[in-house]
């Protein structure tokens, strides 16, 4: 007993008596030596790390394979998340306050402006790393079969990215926003059949698909309402659920390999 | 536990398969805290523009929309906005979503072996590139009025454009557009060998046409930039 004692010491004591209380064991439910229990367990056991298998071929884990770009993708998707909560608090989305809110982050409140700064890089590097993301997975061929309908999910993810980044484009509501956004929509009057400058049109411009995106005729208050309810809730709550369906789907069929 | 025991029980063998823990988790953690310092330091350094407040009587020439979407205000200087704002990204979404239905050729799949599917990449990487040359000319070769400026020409020198744009007749439209289509999908099934036989009829006729209508947008760049060409279909209802 006294030589275990000299051989360890206070704070393998110290350690010994925290991971061996039972407020620790409530929350962390196995050991860390190095078995393959608890290599196993540490993936299954934890919520964050369970989207994970327990373990893959092992071509899976080389960087130079998938780059990490979807993981990254992801990861920036939660950056943007984080952020956008934040923006949240001191952004209101109404043409009054749209704009000096924005200067106020930019000037005024402390680490206002990395803030904004992040969000707004984050979404631009958000759309790249999901576009060569895309490369990767279509250079090493991974949507054959069994992976059909997850490239397909992934093409819906790329397109609501897209609108996610375009919709937030609007909500600083300076020129840039104003005119990018002026652009933007213009193309939807030239839609056949539902646009009212498009060929074939059969609605005018009080009823087209561009009036009901903006809800009006030109960009203004209405605009700028419902590009913030699109961009804070509804196409943040499309790219979950579908980035769920999709992890889930490569779970189910396993990271594409070499067979 | 219960995944690898149905992989065992497939009669695939285990033994070529690692933990995940750590070794896959601490790549993600070093591909995560990469990303954070990336846009920390991005963030520190460049602050994200913010232009005058916006005011609906006046706006930006040129009026650019984000850099994703510049590829397609590009072509709307060669395309009228139908074409260049719908069909064409309809197209481009359409031909993503079909990729995995239209590519049967070979199930090589997990690895790069490009040399092993020529057509398919090709015709992909020919695309991609497409989107990204023409995102650069808007990005940075575009001023006021959407004229070309070199990067060193100063937007101050205001241009002109003085070329007088024709158009076809509408029957050589018709006979144009026929033979490009029609006698692009022929020539591509004789060129082509086999592969009809290989990929079925609806797949190849599917895979020709969305190349065929790829391979339009440089071809109609070409005659705008060359012969100033502004449509080469005219009809009361729509042009190309
Ligand atoms: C928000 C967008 C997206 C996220 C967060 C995402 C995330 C991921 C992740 C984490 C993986 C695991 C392997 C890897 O990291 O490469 C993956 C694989 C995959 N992704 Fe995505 N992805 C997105 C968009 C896309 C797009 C645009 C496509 C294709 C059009 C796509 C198709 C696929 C396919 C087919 C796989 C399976 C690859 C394999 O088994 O090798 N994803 N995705």
């Amino acid at each position: 007993m006294s030589e275990q004692k000299d051989r360890y010491g206070l704070s393998h004591r110290f350690i010994k008596g925290i991971t061996g209380s039972s407020i620790w064991k409530s929350v962390f439910r196995h050991g860390y030596a190095n078995t393959d229990k608890n290599r196993a367990l540490q993936i299954t056991s934890n919520f964050f790390l369970h989207v994970h298998p327990i373990r893959l071929k092992k071509h899976a884990f080389r960087i130079r394979f998938t780059w990490c770009l979807g993981g990254i993708t992801f990861f920036v998707f939660i950056v943007e998340f984080v952020t956008g909560i934040l923006l949240m608090f001191y952004y209101r989305p109404v043409v009054e306050f749209a704009y000096m809110d924005i200067k106020s982050l930019m000037i005024d409140i402390p680490f206002g402006a990395i803030l904004r700064n992040m969000h707004r890089w984050g979404a631009h590097l958000m759309v790249i790393t999901v576009i060569f993301h895309m490369l990767r997975v279509f250079l090493t061929g991974s949507y054959k079969p069994p992976r059909e309908f997850n490239w397909v999910i992934g093409v819906l993810l790329l397109i609501n990215t897209l609108l996610l980044s375009f919709s937030g484009y609007l909500l600083p509501w300076d020129q840039l926003a104003y005119g990018g956004i002026s652009i933007g929509t213009n193309m939807a009057r030239a839609v056949p059949f539902l646009g009212h400058e498009g060929p074939f049109a059969v609605v005018d411009k009080y009823h087209d698909v561009r009036f009901v995106l903006l809800g009006g005729t030109e960009v203004g208050p209405v605009a700028l309402l419902r590009f913030y309810v699109l961009h804070v809730i509804l196409l943040p709550m499309v790219v979950l659920i579908l980035a769920g369906v999709h992890f889930w789907r490569i779970r189910k069929d396993n990271i594409s390999g070499p067979l | 536990m219960e995944n690898d025991n149905k992989v065992v029980e497939k009669g695939k063998s285990a033994t070529d398969k690692e933990f995940v823990w750590p070794d896959l988790v601490f790549k993600e953690l070093l591909a995560s805290v990469g990303v954070v310092v990336l846009l920390v330091v991005w963030s520190l350094l460049v602050d994200a523009p913010l232009r005058p407040e916006a005011d609906p009587a006046w706006t930006e020439n040129p009026a650019k929309a984000p850099w994703y979407f510049l590829g397609l205000q590009e072509m709307l200087v060669y395309f009228d906005p139908w074409l260049a704002g719908v069909v064409v990204p309809g197209l481009i979404v359409a031909g993503l979503i079909f990729i995995p239905y239209l590519d049967i050729n070979n199930p090589i799949s997990g690895e790069y072996r490009l040399g092993k599917r020529k057509m398919a990449t090709l015709l992909f990487l020919f695309g991609f590139i497409m989107w990204f040359v023409l995102i650069f000319v808007g990005a940075f070769l575009r001023g006021p009025s959407w004229y070309f400026y070199w990067p060193w020409e100063s937007w101050a020198v205001v241009k002109h454009s003085n070329e007088v744009l024709w158009s076809f007749h509408w029957l050589a439209g018709v006979v144009f557009l026929g033979l490009f289509f029609i006698g692009g999908t022929f020539l591509s099934i004789v060129i082509g060998k086999g592969f009809v036989q290989r990929l079925g009829r609806t797949r190849s006729l599917i895979i020709i046409f969305l190349a065929l209508s790829m391979f339009f947008i440089p071809v109609k760049i070409a005659l705008r930039l060359l012969f100033n060409v502004k449509y080469v279909l005219r009809t009361p209802f729509f042009n190309i």
